[in-house]
């Protein structure tokens, strides 16, 4: 099954860091993303520029409606994702557990609902 | 002396001695920051003058010295008095005794463990004050980045400081407790294993169990512990395979380090004249018969088995149970480890990957091929270590070979 863990953070946690910090924190990605690989589970990732960059849009009430700025101001905000087909909950969250973005914001586990019936 | 040579004089007293000083430095006032940037001033003033005047007879002192001078200066800049910042000149007036310098370490260790700091900077704040780590080399390992390593580090000085965590041996009442929670706090930079290579840790945790088993080397369980990392580390080379996991009674025994095991069975010997058996003790003396395969030839799964037993009496995790029911597997047979295995299924084996392979083993060995293979498969969808993942998917591919 096809499983997305949401990125969620507090911008203000990487506030400090230096351009050496990212390129760690790349790095911690890039094996993360490599065991993901290895092991034959990875689907698709990225990363997202700030919530402060987001445009939104809605069209909802029958007009059509551009937003500077993300849909809700959350202290916590999403920040990228990973897209991995595990058989179930269980392998979602032991990969989960060993996300990066874990250990410093939340990451939320949705099932895909295509396909299912 | 050359600028290079004094630099690597200077480098090697600050590996060998930087837990040593700093607990030296931090036991009067509390504060491990301060002791730190006074150290950090000290090894530069010794990089700036030993090259001219050479390096002096006993550096550690001279370091000591320097550095406890340096945080005088501050303490009169703090109290905003006039105060040169040029270092002293120095002789070697001090030379630490070393009983004294062994207790200090010890008694940082135990500020590191204090109940009061979160448990999961303690192995951290250990490996950064004891064995002088930097916070990246940190940071690598536990997979975070270094800006937050390090902030956590500096929040967990800044509370042993305000909340005035005492640098001392506990009392005997509370020393058992503080003591364990020391010796898992050293394990636990041991555990710290996962996407080996990115910050192998295991060297410095090693390094960190045989400091504490010198500093206390009358608690059987602190020599248990380096017994029991020795008896692992002993096994590397024999560990994996063509990136394949190669489980220790498959493994070839002229890749064990003979030395090391040696070692290990002395520590493991001298806890057992103690006379005080513990988890670590015993997890160690299940190693040491691993190790004795490399002279019989044989593994001895009677006495796994008995050791096992005697683990899950004292230290019943999920963990022991499941070892206990691999090994009874291969002495009272597999349908007496399914026995073992029923008895802790439920939600929290669900996500235990071992729990799944050994199962999946049990059912393999009483020719339940099917469920074998569903179990397997279920063991890799929780496998995260590369190695073990691809052994266990061998294991599903050659019992389906079988099913077809």
């Amino acid at each position: 099954m096809r499983y997305t863990f949401l990125l969620y953070s507090d911008p203000a946690d990487f506030a400090h860091m230096t351009p050496e910090d990212w390129a760690r924190e790349k790095e911690v990605y890039g094996a993360y993303i490599g065991a993901l690989q290895e092991a034959g589970v990875f689907l698709d990732t990225d990363w997202l520029h700030p919530a402060e960059t987001a445009t939104t849009i809605t069209l909802k009430d029958g007009e059509k409606r551009v937003q500077d700025g993300p849909f809700a101001d959350t202290k916590e905000t999403l920040g990228g994702f990973f897209a991995i087909d595990v058989p179930d909950l269980d392998a979602a969250l032991v990969w989960a557990e060993k996300c990066p973005a874990a250990k410093h914001g939340k990451v939320e586990i949705r099932s895909s609902a295509m396909g299912s019936s | 002396m050359t600028q290079a040579c004094a630099q690597a004089r200077a480098e090697d007293v600050a590996r060998a001695a930087y837990g040593k000083l700093l607990a030296m430095l931090a036991s009067r006032t509390g504060d491990i920051a301060a002791a730190e940037d006074a150290l950090s001033e000290a090894f530069l003033a010794a990089l700036r003058t030993w090259p001219t005047r050479g390096v002096p007879d006993s550096p550690e002192a001279w370091l000591l010295t320097a550095a406890k001078n340096r945080r005088i200066d501050q303490a009169r800049k703090d109290a905003r008095l006039v105060v040169t910042n040029e270092v002293p000149e120095m002789t070697d007036v001090f030379v630490p005794d070393l009983d004294e310098t062994l207790d200090e370490r010890l008694k940082l260790l135990f500020v590191c463990a204090h109940p009061a700091i979160d448990v999961a900077i303690r192995t951290p704040l250990m490996l950064q004050t004891v064995l002088g780590l930097e916070a990246e080399q940190i940071a690598r390992a536990f997979l975070v980045s270094p800006t937050a390593m390090a902030q956590r580090l500096v929040r967990a000085k800044k509370k042993i400081k305000s909340a005035g965590i005492p640098f001392a041996i506990p009392d005997v009442a509370s020393l058992p407790d503080r003591m364990a929670s020391v010796l898992e706090a050293v394990y636990g930079a041991y555990a710290v294993d996962w996407l080996e290579g990115a910050g192998d840790l295991s060297h410095e945790a090693f390094f960190l169990s045989t400091i504490l088993a010198d500093l206390v080397p009358k608690d059987p369980e602190a020599l248990g512990l380096t017994a029991l990392i020795g008896f692992i580390e002993a096994r590397r080379d024999a560990r994996v395979h063509e990136n394949m996991l190669v489980p220790v009674p498959d493994q070839d025994t002229d890749l064990w380090d003979m030395a090391m095991i040696e070692r290990s069975a002395n520590m493991l010997s001298r806890a057992a004249t103690l006379g005080k058996t513990g988890r670590f003790q015993l997890e160690a003396a299940i190693q040491s018969v691993h190790a004795a395969r490399s002279a019989t030839g044989q593994t001895d799964w009677r006495a796994l088995s008995q050791l096992y037993a005697g683990l899950v009496k004292l230290h019943p995790t999920i963990g022991a149970v499941v070892g206990r029911a691999a090994v009874t597997v291969e002495d009272a047979g597999p349908a007496e480890a399914l026995k073992l295995l029923a008895k802790i299924e439920g939600p929290e084996t669900d996500r235990y990957q071992p729990y799944h392979a050994t199962h999946a083993h049990c059912l393999s060995r009483l020719g339940r091929i099917a469920e074998a293979a569903a179990a397997y498969d279920k063991a890799v969808s929780l496998c995260t270590d590369l190695p073990s993942r691809r052994w266990l998917a061998q294991k599903v591919a050659e019992l389906r070979q079988n099913i077809s």
